[in-house]
């Protein structure tokens, strides 16, 4: 059946099943999201994709469209609370970009681009979380992980593995790796695995091809992370 | 002083705390706009000038964290007499590269680097009366002062600081956008 409702004061057809940010994507429109990825199903833990209703904030990425309805999206006051929830996730843990391999094509830094996030404004909590070098052929840097559950989700329902989860709540909330010593080379985790590149920060970084793509040639160096979302479906 | 419009200049100063001095000589690096900006500014304290203390003016750069005594009286002298107060670079807005030791106890640190290191004979943490007090975390400048401005990078490039200085001297607010503002 489907129907229309109005992006941002713009028309967009939908078609039933689909969410506003899947509707919205396929009009044109970009939503900003992390947890969120066109292979998943919705997360709905970032809360980066929020939008108005009505006057009512609700996940774009996992609310199913329904004819009428008014979204208000790219608005200041809902990119000034976007830009806080991304400054509260680069003080939660140790996001020290210019020497982070992911650097240019990492999806946080990137939206803090297009957010217009100069600082991170708040107190930063500087945690304590060793890096696990253990496999050879990956490294988990903890230190820049933002709970999106994308590595979980695709270990356990792509790659049948399960070789990641999140334990604890709040503030003590982390990753760990399902293994009896907790390391990544005792998990049959495999480079080639869906998880090892699903990463949207610099988590899980290949070894040995760290910063072999020089600055200005990486993927948000130029374009910006809207455009790159929208050309290649990302 | 005045330019030969009789405008007067603004003045600002310039400090490095817990930092490099890239973002320093990223200021340089704007080459010869340079001379475009030595038309409208002059240089209180600031590496540029070898003036030893900060006294009243327009702008305020500050590149670096805060990790010890001297850089907090440093900061807080710049802040008393600067209008706007910028931090400029990432070590000055997360702490940056010194700010890694900020999980490790700092005694452990200084152990470390100054005794335990291979190749060290007779060690000693260093202690003379005359360095300032380390503190046991570095710090973001805006964690001890308020601060108006923010321009990341590792260093900002020398297009990003002009734009950004060029803006707020205009008397326009500042904004750096995409690709302009950078954290690496
Ligand atoms: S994961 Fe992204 S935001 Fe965090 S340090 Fe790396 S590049 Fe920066
Ligand atoms: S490691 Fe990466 S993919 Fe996994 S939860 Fe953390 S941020 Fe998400
Ligand atoms: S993208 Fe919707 S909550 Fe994360």
């Amino acid at each position: 059946m489907g129907g229309k409702f109005l992006f941002d004061g713009q028309p967009v057809p939908f078609e039933d099943g689909q969410t506003i940010l899947q509707a919205a994507r396929a009009a044109g429109h970009y939503i900003p999201h992390l947890c969120w990825h066109p292979d998943f199903p919705p997360h709905g833990s970032c809360k980066l994709c929020i939008v108005k209703v009505g006057g009512r904030h609700v996940s774009s990425c996992a609310l199913p469209a329904r004819d009428g309805m008014e979204v208000e999206s790219d608005t200041p006051e809902i990119n000034g609370e976007r830009r806080a929830l991304l400054q509260m996730l680069f003080v939660e843990g140790n996001h020290f970009c210019p020497s982070c391999e992911k650097s240019g094509n990492c999806q946080l830094q990137a939206l803090a681009y297009e957010l217009d996030m100069s600082s991170a404004r708040f107190a930063h909590f500087y945690p304590d979380r060793p890096v696990d070098a253990s496999h050879p052929d990956v490294l988990l840097d903890f230190n820049r992980c933002i709970f999106c559950e994308l590595c979980v989700r695709a270990s356990r329902d792509v790659d049948h593995k399960g070789v990641f989860a999140l334990t604890d709540r709040g503030i003590r909330k982390h990753l760990v790796v399902n293994a009896e010593s907790g390391r990544l080379a005792d998990t049959d985790f495999a480079v080639g695995d869906r998880a090892a590149d699903i990463c949207p920060v610099g988590v899980i970084l290949r070894k040995r091809v760290g910063f072999a793509v020089p600055i200005g040639e990486r993927k948000y160096d130029e374009a910006s992370i809207s455009t790159v979302a929208m050309e290649k479906g990302e | 002083m005045s330019d030969s419009i009789g405008m007067p200049r603004v003045r600002v100063a310039t400090t490095s705390l817990a930092g490099c001095f890239g973002c320093h000589m990223s200021l340089l690096d704007m080459d010869e706009r340079l001379l475009e900006l030595a038309k409208v500014v002059e240089f209180d304290r600031s590496p540029l000038t070898d003036i030893k203390h900060c006294g009243p003016c327009d702008i305020g750069l500050i590149e670096g964290g805060v990790c010890n005594a001297e850089n907090v009286h440093v900061l807080r002298e710049f802040r008393r007499n600067c209008k706007t107060l910028v931090a400029v670079g990432a070590c000055a807005i997360n702490g940056g590269l010194p700010a890694q030791r900020n999980h490790l106890d700092l005694g452990d640190c200084l152990q470390q680097v100054y005794v335990k290191r291979d190749g060290i004979e007779e060690g000693g943490v260093p202690d003379d009366p005359e360095l300032p007090l380390l503190l046991d975390r570095v710090h973001p400048i805006h964690e001890v002062v308020r601060v108006d401005y923010f321009i990341p990078g590792c260093p900002p490039s020398g297009d990003a600081i002009w734009k950004f200085l060029t803006d707020l001297i205009g008397g326009r607010t500042p904004r750096l956008a995409h690709p302009l503002l950078r954290f690496d």
